[in-house]
């Protein structure tokens, strides 16, 4: 009786164990999705390092993998606002005599009340934008060593064009660290020879910081190609000397030492690498403004392959609204928000755009005083971004613009030098700063009836130049904080510090506060001052 | 020679007369054994004479027939049913009905593999079975139970038919994982994943076919489930065959009319215009822009609703074969226009036994075909908004005939609200699933050794879905003139889940030294998905999603329990399961999972006996641990991945647009969350189990728990990382009673009464102590964009609100933007915003009543929840005066809040809009007649009418607040429902 039971069980035993051992194994997965890979393939050919960089670059676009939106990059804040280059351009416009917006999103309202708390969700996505760029950056550094690289067995054509991407990387890094040297001030400091997980950063000093980017700048500058040589919308030259003469012209600012002079220099090579200014100032704002001269470094949008709700999408679509006729702008509706202060206006004194064109303001249905910030019709409307092209068609999409955002031009630098001059530095004299700025003003009106005298050219008219040139590009609060006028001033505007008059607020805000969520993640870190 | 066969004949007369006096004392008694319930004839009765051996069984028709002693006793038995005992006084025919045995039912609870005697349960566990199944217009399993269950609180999503209801056992132990019970259907574990297309992946199983509901609770119940048991645990079964029963054939259908009771309150055309007239009197665009019209836009969107459901079944057994087959119908509208769904399920249990019923095999399947026509929510507050002085259609619109508010070039104005009517009828959205669980259960009690059997369990769950949505070129919300607006949209899933269990059980009874159980086994499962989503413009030139997905997750589990039972009184259980998990990096992945519990049966005792108060009487204390491997929609989250972004999001390189890798956030060490629960309960009854009832209290910590939460910038790849971080509790006391105040023959009463209360907070949600940290911010809301109302924060419970402190005048009025600064630094920022209520109840209650008399009965259940606050989304969003005219070119109508706080601007975050939520609701009101022995005997019917949803009674001003998130936005009404039904059985 009891053998034929073992002879029942012993199978039975054996099946089980076999089962067993073969299912536990089933436990290591990898992903089945052929768009998941995991780091191991990614890097296994010249493509894959390829679209990496390209990461690093839609970085400063984009929202994340999915246009418009669907699968972003960063979370905690709404897809569409949580671009960098949205979040850059309301950071630097916002809080200045440059711009108002209607809207009544979150603690939106903080930035042109200039009251803003380490809790706002705004700057603080600007802040986790940085960090994204810079860790973006950090990876394809630490994947494309020339040991991997040699590991991997890439030919030496292969290599050339990895360690081009390299630097290419290191200046979107350096832009970024830039940023939050001029946002931040003291941050936590993170290299490709930190590993991903679980560690704390150390806190850097924004000098400590400077010197480190002025290093990098310096070290790739050889190795990108030489301007306008790479593909359009990617680093050469001449944006890293652009970003270095930022740098230079912020040093008081941000390190307490004057280096107006190597501005200078910095700002003559790029005059020199051949550049022009466009005749037709608006067409560096349209659609087609790929085709427009003078731009140095672009961030580049299209309205089928590059879809976002940030970006120029936004600066597009937020400018249109009232009475402003859409088809004008190329796009589908006007989201109504941005407008501009009275203070602004008055810089122009000629605003019906017939003599200076930089004047691009909608006025019908449109008050120039503002009563109301949350109404759209107080306030002139800016007819300057548009998603049509110099032939007056419209983009791809009226939804998602074609227009590239020019975050460094040719007409900066030209106001860059001539303040530099004016500043002290040495390397071109007032004359030339002159010249320059004429230049500026000649493109301006079509002809010389703007153009001014020596005895003119005070720093105070470059500051007011540099918005009638630069207004709606993102360079306004740099330039006032770098004049002294944008926080605790007597320099004020509609709004400011979120009263009717404008009135000074606490010198602290010259400084955006780190982000209090990575103040509670991270120790080491300290808090900017009066935060 | 005479004298011998003159004996021989003598006492063959004597015999004979003996006989005859002896036969004499001997009658032939006849009869028929009937069930008491339904009337039907039981076959396979034993009929005994009492104190001998002679006895017969009933046959087919339940008829028998038994010589006996004209005094004898007959003792009629069936498992199952009372034992009956009938005092012979003549040859009959006798009528002998027999009354199913609740308690003998009773006595054999579903746990997790396995079943066990009542008596010998020792966690917390509840069971109801179908006759206690609420009775209504049931579309959906989970609405079979809502109110009944302590601790159980079960919120329907709204009037949509089929859709998901949200289930939460003692208050869900997590923040950010699922807070769902895992559920079990005929032994399958189901992928809590919901499935495309589908609104609630319990649509499967028509609840005509389910036999029971057994919940279990407490950890000592669920931690044999491991890793997935920390939301509680909900087993399934449904109904089979039986062995020795004739043919039955039943019948259940209803049909039902859906009706709307309330709307939204907002401004009829005649006062809109008023108010706009007034208002904007100097201002000839916003009164131009008024229709002549007079629209009940909320008229417009819903409709009176008539479903109707069939389903008959089959049960019985051929061969020696036990079987159930069902088919069933159900084709269901909702009250918003254009939603509904149609649905086929089908069933067949096999349970044959072979080797002299040493192998039981249960075989079941089921299959459902559902084609369901979804609408589109947002209609709803498109319709609280509309314009009441526009028609609906107008002739001159090129946008399907429909009013719409246009632009100076007569494009749609994409700011304004769409039109509600076009928004459901221009939008054909529609998709089919079919589902098919199968299951197959091999017990095997060994011959050699009829304690030990073993069990094999195979079991597939996989279902194919596809949908579409449809919106043409014309509709105005996606016009785009450049391109060619509209939406096609097309979508596919297919999933499946593979499950083999094998475990050998032992029972012995050891008398005197107690009886064991002992259980010890192994688990392997495997979930797989695959989609694909496609969508383009109408005319094909953009195309907006391109995406497809394949992802599976495996579960391997070994796993013990050990019930051990003293003197029927002392009982003791042991459950150990080590689960291991692919989701988890091989560090991380495997987890153990304890859990011990003790019962006493104090009814057994002697001093409780003596004392004859109770007629049942149970101390229960369990202690376990259980986890939770439900946390994100990934299933590979600790892994270091790349996605490659979609056609829409490329960068251009020179001539081309490159496609972009991007590196994933990650936290390799994830793993699941840990909870650990304690509980104490109570079993007792009265007066022979006439009162019955159970108290239970329980604290419940989760650790490890799961929170996304700020990464220190730069470390990695994201700004906000998934990884374990947080802790919770939940405490609570949860008391039930059942009373039949009425038991008699032709009159029966019995009442149920439930009430539960739950304390959730959180414990911590950071690595370092960090004052500063507010807490997750969650819970979105309608109005502006990205606007959240709650937050989870440390010392609170979840989805607390988060607002600031309305300030009112001295009429009680709130003063528009002005609230109290509760950080004294004169500005009203983020840091004087406070945490207001929460949107669980404190207590939530069930009641729930049968009364039969005769042949009528009449029940009704309905459910209370106390302290749920609400965030009336719909006040907020639409009651200020600036809503009303929008300069880009159209009009809103707000809520007739807006003559209560005459804003000017929304002022999403006031306190002003959180309202307490408290409600008493009656689920149902049914009135039955029961028909017995109709066409001969051979038919029963019962007929009954039924008002679900009757009445409502809560001070929240809005429509209706029991909403399981809190915020009342879009929110599809519950509409109350009449229905007509019929059930027959053959």
């Amino acid at each position: 009786m009891k053998t034929s039971y073992i002879k029942l069980f012993t199978p039975i035993a054996l099946v089980f164990t076999l089962v067993l051992a073969s299912c536990v194994k089933d436990l290591d997965t990898v992903p089945l999705d052929p768009d998941e890979i995991t780091s191991a393939t990614v890097f296994e050919t010249l493509d894959g390092y390829t679209s990496v960089l390209a990461k690093a670059y839609a970085g400063l676009a984009l929202s994340g993998q999915q246009g418009p939106a669907g699968m972003p990059d960063i979370s905690g804040i709404d897809e569409g606002f949580s671009t960098y280059l949205r979040q850059y351009w309301k950071a630097q416009e916002l809080p200045t005599d440059e711009a108002v917006i209607a809207w009544n999103d979150g603690n939106l309202r903080d930035y042109h009340e200039q009251d803003w708390s380490e809790s706002n969700e705004f700057i603080t996505a600007m802040y986790n934008r940085i960090y994204l760029q810079v860790s973006y950056a950090n990876e394809f550094l630490r994947e494309s060593t020339e040991e991997k690289l040699s590991e991997r067995g890439f030919s030496e054509a292969e290599k050339e064009i990895i360690r081009g991407y390299r630097a290419e990387a290191r200046f979107l890094r350096a832009l970024s660290y830039v940023h939050a040297i001029d946002m931040f001030g003291s941050v936590p400091f993170v290299t490709e020879n930190d590993n991903v997980g679980a560690f704390l950063p150390e806190q850097i000093s924004r000098a400590d910081l400077f010197e480190y980017v002025e290093e990098e700048l310096l070290d790739i500058e050889s190795q990108l190609p030489a301007p306008r040589t790479n593909d359009y919308g990617r680093a050469d030259q001449a944006a890293a000397w652009m970003l270095l003469a930022k740098l230079y012209l912020n040093a008081e600012v941000y390190i307490g030492t004057e280096k107006y002079t190597e501005c200078i220099t910095y700002c003559k090579n790029i005059i020199d690498a051949g550049y022009d200014l466009d005749p037709d100032y608006s067409h560096l704002f349209l659609a087609d403004n790929h085709t427009a001269e003078g731009i140095i470094f672009p961030v580049i949008f299209d309205g089928t392959n590059a879809q976002t709700w940030g970006g120029m999408t936004f600066v597009v679509h937020a400018a249109v609204g009232g009475s402003m006729n859409v088809a004008d702008y190329g796009i589908d509706f006007g989201w109504g928000g941005t407008r501009v202060t009275s203070t602004f206006v008055e810089k122009f004194p000629d605003p019906s755009g017939a003599t200076d064109k930089r004047a691009m303001f909608y006025t019908n249905g449109q008050s120039l005083e503002i009563d109301d910030v949350f109404d759209f019709t107080h306030g002139y409307a800016i007819t300057k971004f548009k998603n049509i092209t110099s032939d007056g068609q419209p983009g791809s999409n009226i939804t998602y613009v074609d227009t590239d955002y020019p975050l460094f031009r040719l007409a900066d630098v030209y106001l860059m030098l001539a303040e530099a001059v004016l500043r002290g530095g040495e390397g071109a004299t007032a004359g030339e700063a002159l010249f320059y700025v004429n230049e500026v003003r000649k493109r301006a009106y079509g002809d010389d009836s703007g153009n001014i005298g020596g005895g003119d050219l005070t720093l105070s008219f470059i500051l007011d130049e540099r918005a009638r040139e630069l207004y709606w590009e993102g360079h306004r609060r740099t330039d006032l904080i770098r004049f002294g006028k944008f926080s605790d001033t007597d320099y004020l505007w509609p709004w400011k510090g979120g009263v009717p008059e404008g009135t000074a607020v606490d010198a602290k805000y010259d400084l955006f506060p780190l982000p209090a969520a990575d103040i509670g993640a991270n120790p080491n870190l300290e808090q900017n001052p009066d935060y | 020679m005479k004298k011998r066969s003159n004996l021989r004949w003598m006492m063959f007369f004597c015999g004979l007369f003996l006989t005859g006096l002896l036969h004499a004392q001997q009658i032939t008694v006849t009869g028929t054994v009937t069930d008491a319930t339904d009337g039907f004839p039981m076959q396979g009765v034993s009929i005994l004479e009492k104190g001998t051996s002679n006895g017969t069984i009933t046959g087919t028709n339940g008829n028998f027939s038994l010589d006996v002693d004209r005094n004898a006793v007959l003792v009629v038995s069936f498992v199952g049913y009372i034992t009956r005992e009938v005092q012979v006084t003549g040859p009959g025919p006798y009528n002998i009905e027999l009354v199913f045995d609740e308690k003998a039912l009773d006595e054999v609870v579903v746990i997790g593999y396995g079943t066990v005697r009542k008596e010998d349960a020792t966690g917390s566990i509840t069971s109801i079975r179908s006759d206690d199944f609420n009775r209504g217009a049931i579309v959906t399993p989970e609405e079979l139970i809502t109110g009944k269950l302590a601790g159980v609180q079960i919120t329907s999503p709204g009037g949509d038919p089929g859709g998901a209801a949200t289930i939460r056992i003692r208050g869900g132990s997590s923040m950010s994982a699922s807070n769902d019970p895992l559920i079990v259907i005929d032994g399958i574990p189901v992928d809590n994943a919901g499935i495309a297309g589908m609104r609630s992946p319990l649509n499967t199983i028509h609840p005509n076919d389910i036999e029971t509901f057994t919940v279990l609770k407490d950890a000592s119940a669920t931690a044999i489930y491991g890793s997935r048991a920390s939301n509680g645990v909900i087993i399934i079964t449904t109904k089979k065959g039986q062995k020795d029963r004739p043919l039955q054939v039943n019948y259940d259908g209803y049909v039902s009319a859906s009706v709307l009771t309330s709307q939204f309150e907002v401004f009829s055309a005649e006062e809109f215009r008023n108010l706009i007239e007034e208002r904007y009197a100097d201002n000839p665009d916003a009164v131009a822009l008024l229709g002549d019209a007079s629209t009940n836009w909320q008229d417009e969107i819903f409709q009176t609703a008539v479903s109707h459901d069939h389903n008959l079944s089959f049960s019985g057994s051929a061969f020696d074969l036990p079987y159930r087959v069902s088919l069933g119908y159900s084709g269901q509208k909702g009250i918003l226009l254009t939603s509904g769904l149609d649905r086929f399920t089908g069933s067949l249990n096999l349970n044959p036994t072979f080797f002299d019923d040493h192998l039981q095999v249960d075989l079941s399947l089921k299959g459902m075909n559902i084609k369901n026509r979804f609408a589109n929510w947002g209609a709803i507050g498109s319709a609280i908004h509309f314009d009441p002085t526009q028609p609906v259609k107008d002739p001159e619109s090129e946008y399907g005939g429909y009013f719409t508010w246009t632009d100076v070039n007569g494009n749609p104005n994409k700011l304004a609200p769409s039109n509600p009517v076009a928004m459901l009828e221009m939008r054909d959205d529609q998709s089919t699933v079919n589902r098919l669980m199968a299951f197959m259960q091999l017990e095997y009690n060994f011959h050699f050794m009829p304690e030990l059997s073993a069990n094999i369990n195979l079991g597939y769950d996989g279902s194919e879905s596809d949908g579409y949505v449809y919106i043409p070129e014309n509709a105005p919300w996606l016009y785009d003139e450049l391109n060619g607006g509209g939406e096609d949209r097309v979508y596919t899933q297919s999933k499946s889940n593979e499950l083999f269990d094998l475990y050998l059980n032992y029972k012995n009874d050891f008398g005197a030294l107690g009886r064991v159980d002992f259980t010890a086994g192994y688990e392997w499962q495997h979930f797989w998905r695959q989609g694909t989503t496609y969508s383009e413009n109408i005319r094909g030139t953009i195309v907006n999603q391109d995406t497809d997905y394949e992802t599976e997750s495996y579960l391997v589990s070994f796993f013990g329990r050990l019930n051990y039972s003293l003197k029927d009184r002392y009982l003791l259980t042991f459950t150990l399961r080590n689960d291991g998990s692919s989701r988890f990096s091989p560090e991380t992945r495997w987890g153990l999972f304890p859990s011990v519990a003790f019962a006493w049966n104090l009814f057994n005792e002697n001093f409780i006996q003596n004392a004859g108060i109770f007629s049942e009487l149970k101390l229960r204390l369990g202690y376990g641990v259980t986890g939770q491997q439900d946390i994100t929609s990934n299933d590979y989250p600790y892994l270091a991945r790349y996605t490659r972004s979609e056609p829409t999001a490329r960068y251009q390189f020179g001539d081309e647009f490159v496609y972009t890798y991007r590196p994933e956030g990650y936290d390799a060490n994830l793993k699941w969350e840990e909870t650990v629960t304690y509980n104490a309960g109570l079993d007792f009854g009265f007066l022979e189990n006439r009162v019955t009832g159970t108290l239970d209290v329980y604290h419940r910590e989760t650790v490890d728990l799961i929170n996304t939460i700020p990464v220190p910038a730069g470390t990695n790849f994201t700004n906000q990382i998934t990884t374990n971080v947080g802790n919770l509790t939940n405490r609570g006391i949860e008391f039930t009673i059942n009373g039949k105040p009425i038991s008699k023959a032709n009159m029966y009463w019995d009442i149920g009464y439930n009430i539960t209360y739950n304390k959730n907070e959180i414990t911590s949600l950071t690595r370092v102590d960090d004052p500063v940290y507010k807490g997750v911010f969650v819970g979105g809301i309608s109005g502006g964009v990205g606007n959240t109302i709650q937050i989870h924060s440390v010392g609170y419970p979840v989805y607390s609100f988060f607002v600031w402190e309305q300030v009112y005048d001295s009429n009680g009025k709130p003063i528009e933007g002005l609230y109290v600064d509760r950080d004294g630094d004169g500005q009203i920022t983020v840091e004087d915003r406070y945490r207001l209520q929460k949107a669980a109840p404190d207590v939530f209650m069930g009641i729930n009543s049968t009364f039969v008399y005769q042949n009528w009965e009449f029940s009704f259940a309905g459910r209370a929840n106390l302290g749920n606050y609400v965030y009336n989304n719909v006040f907020s969003n639409s009651a200020s005066y600036n809503g009303l005219y929008w300069p880009t070119g159209y009009l809103n109508n707000q809520s007739k809040n807006l003559l209560e706080t005459e804003f000017e601007n929304p002022k999403y975050f006031s306190d002003y809009y959180i309202e307490n939520g408290s409600f008493f609701r009656l689920d149902y009101i049914t009135l039955a007649h029961n028909m017995k022995g109709m066409l001969n005997g051979k038919m029963n019917m019962r007929v009954y009418g039924t008002v679900q949803n009757p009445l409502l009674i809560t001070g929240y001003r809005g429509m209706d607040p029991e909403i399981s998130s809190g915020i009342d936005k879009n929110m599809y009404p519950r509409p109350m429902i009449f229905m007509l039904g019929v059930n027959l059985g053959f």
